[in-house]
């Protein structure tokens, strides 16, 4: 397979001014001060994308992320290294960059198509699939200034997938819109895949690269850490965010482990519709509260459950500690399914420890109906 | 191809912008100018007594080129740090954003030729027809002239963000050393040559341009002088091979400085970035 996107030995290096020394006057009168510091965002990145692919940018705020692909993208040079791309690009980096707020959604759909590369006829054949996309039919000669931050990203996200790029660039923009319009880019992403385009797609949140790539890196402080299928780029970006909040705690309390769960082999083999009880191993070396998390996913990355953790309070004393966790009557159908264990703090979203692919879960279903899990219907006729 | 489809989409655009919302639109643009032209006219020939017969004709060929200049020059100037969130999010060529607004300077250039042809016939007043033929050479070397410093200009002020007021100052300057609204050979010439500064009163590459233009459009070398009745010398007396070669001379310099001045960007938009 041919590769559309070659990055070689990229990195970038930002020059921050502490004190702006940025008139011709302040340059005269003090022309040896302003402090300045070196900030490497990108250290010697490699990876190439085929045709075709998926790939998925993850890391925590500050990685490199938005940097690597402003860099791709053309918008920064990198300090060193070469980017190839072949085919066109369209990157949805934030959505409506572009856009002159005083002209109407008309105007701005063809000065932002001509951004990207394209000419006004090009943008006329697109035009009225732009505007159905985007279903601003009623507000198209509306100056964007009057529109809606929601209205603003549908004609963004309209204009980016309807110019038929090549290679697609999505920056966390899925993250806006209402759920109906995120369910339509989706579409429209996969959509792109069956067309056999590429697609690079940067987000912190882990159940879209799951559900929309093929393989994933990791940045970790401008370094990819990770580069190859999806499951394992996530395990390793968990790890890389734990390590982050261990870090980052003072006095390195919380040091929490979860040492595994109750199943010998690894695998728990379940009935449908049967209840499973298992233990989870947790050592700890001082008296932490939190909260148990419990995800269940297919084996090909769907999420099928997370649990209410709030729900689900732990007090750990040092130690090891076992907690005891029931799963009643589980509804999934006949397969495999990978269970994830972690800790949250009471209050928020922070990590405190997690495992990731703790055991399996094998599920035995003799009945017909076929899925993830079973909803119960009959049909009456009157 | 795709790069002159997005220069003139943001002409538009800005044209556009520029007049939203009023009934009159272009007509606002052609209103500054026009009032310019008759405060000069006023003071000059009204109040100050120059005794240029035709004087409107005169300003009005010289101010078209200086317009066309000061106002691209002084809106290219901050467009790239004006327009920070674009450059920094979206990859295109950025110098078309200086280029944009030269190109916005232009069509108010056109619509003022367009005014002033249609002022000379109704005043009767023919213009040079054999220097015809010039006014496009000298065009293109004012356009390239003006993009070059415009180019420059907007990259410049990304690193020094007090340069735009400084090129507000240099610009009014540099209006005085041209000689718009007063006459070159009448006023000044003698007096330069005397003291042997005429060379460098034409290192302005201002100064060729607006004296093709006067040239054209006003034709008159000397007059007699409606105050005094004497004789005036308005225009210097070349002949027309020596202005095709001051303006062929021209046209290579600023092509070479278009050149110099696009190299020039190239190397400063690499930090954009980090200033903006």
């Amino acid at each position: 397979m041919t590769n559309v996107i070659e990055v070689e030995g990229i990195s970038k290096r930002f020059t921050i001014h502490h004190e702006r020394n940025q008139t011709l006057k302040e340059r005269i009168l003090h022309p040896r001060s302003g402090s300045s510091e070196i900030f490497d965002a990108l250290t010697d990145i490699n990876f190439n994308v085929a045709q075709g692919e998926t790939l998925g940018i993850v890391g925590h705020n500050g990685s490199g992320k938005s940097t690597l692909l402003k860099c791709i993208c053309g918008v920064l040079k990198p300090t060193n290294g070469q980017i190839r791309l072949r085919g066109n690009l369209a990157a949805l980096l934030e959505l409506g960059a572009g856009f002159q707020p005083e002209l109407s959604g008309r105007d701005n759909v063809y000065l932002y198509g001509s951004m990207l590369g394209f000419t006004r006829k090009m943008v006329d054949a697109i035009f009225d699939e732009v505007v159905a996309f985007s279903e601003l039919e009623h507000f198209i000669d509306t100056p964007v200034k009057f529109y809606s931050s929601g209205m603003y990203v549908r004609l963004a996200f309209a204009v980016a997938v309807n110019v038929n790029p090549d290679i697609l660039v999505v920056d966390e923009v899925l993250a806006v819109g209402d759920e109906r319009f995120q369910a339509k880019c989706i579409d429209r992403i996969r959509h792109f895949q069956r067309e056999g385009r590429t697609i690079l797609l940067v987000t912190h949140q882990a159940d879209t690269v799951r559900a929309i790539c093929d393989r994933a890196i990791v940045l970790d402080h401008g370094a990819m850490v990770a580069d190859g299928p999806v499951t394992d780029a996530l395990r390793i970006f968990r790890e890389r965010l734990l390590g982050d909040v261990v870090d980052h705690r003072p006095g390195g309390t919380g040091a929490v482990n979860i040492d595994g769960v109750s199943a010998p082999t690894g695998t728990f083999e379940v009935r449908h519709g049967a209840s499973l009880k298992f233990e989870v191993t947790l050592s700890s070396h001082h008296a932490v509260s939190g909260n148990l998390v419990l995800e269940i996913f297919t084996r090909t990355g769907l999420l099928v459950s997370r649990n209410d953790a709030q729900a689900a309070p732990v007090e750990l004393r040092p130690g090891v500690n076992k907690v005891g966790v029931e799963l009643a009557n589980v509804p999934l159908l006949d397969g495999v399914y990978d269970l994830n264990v972690g800790l949250v703090e009471p209050q928020g979203a922070t990590m405190i420890a997690w495992r990731e692919k703790a055991a399996s879960l094998q599920v035995l279903y003799d009945g017909r109906s076929s899925g993830v899990v079973a909803i119960e219907s009959s049909v009456t006729q009157w | 191809m795709a790069r002159r489809e997005l220069l003139s989409s943001l002409i538009i655009s800005d044209i556009r912008i520029k007049y939203k919302g009023s009934a009159l639109g272009l007509f606002w643009s052609m209103l500054s100018p026009a009032l310019t032209l008759a405060t000069y006219f006023l003071v000059f020939s009204v109040f100050l007594k120059n005794g240029i017969p035709y004087f409107v004709v005169y300003l009005f060929s010289g101010l078209i080129v200086w317009n066309m200049f000061q106002s691209a020059v002084s809106s290219a100037t901050g467009v790239i740090v004006d327009r920070a969130g674009l450059v920094k999010k979206v990859s295109f060529p950025r110098e078309i954003l200086a280029l944009s607004n030269v190109g916005a300077s232009v069509i108010y250039f056109a619509i003022q030729i367009v005014v002033l042809a249609i002022f000379l016939a109704l005043i009767g007043h023919a213009p040079a027809w054999s220097f015809l033929w010039l006014l496009p050479v000298s065009f293109v070397a004012l356009y390239l002239l003006t993009a070059s410093i415009a180019v420059v200009m907007s990259a410049i002020t990304v690193y020094l963000r007090d340069v735009r007021h400084l090129m507000d100052v240099v610009l009014q300057l540099w209006f005085w050393v041209s000689p718009v609204v007063y006459s070159y050979e009448n006023s000044i010439a003698p007096a330069l040559r005397v003291r042997g500064l005429t060379a460098l009163y034409f290192i302005n590459p201002m100064t060729p341009i607006i004296l093709t233009f006067q040239r054209i459009f006003y034709v008159h070398t000397s007059v007699r002088s409606t105050t005094t009745g004497l004789p005036l010398h308005i225009l210097p007396t070349w002949s027309m091979s020596t202005f095709a070669l001051v303006n062929a001379g021209l046209l290579v310099f600023s092509i070479a400085l278009f050149l110099i001045a696009l190299v020039i960007f190239g190397r400063l938009e690499g930090n954009f970035e980090s200033e903006l």
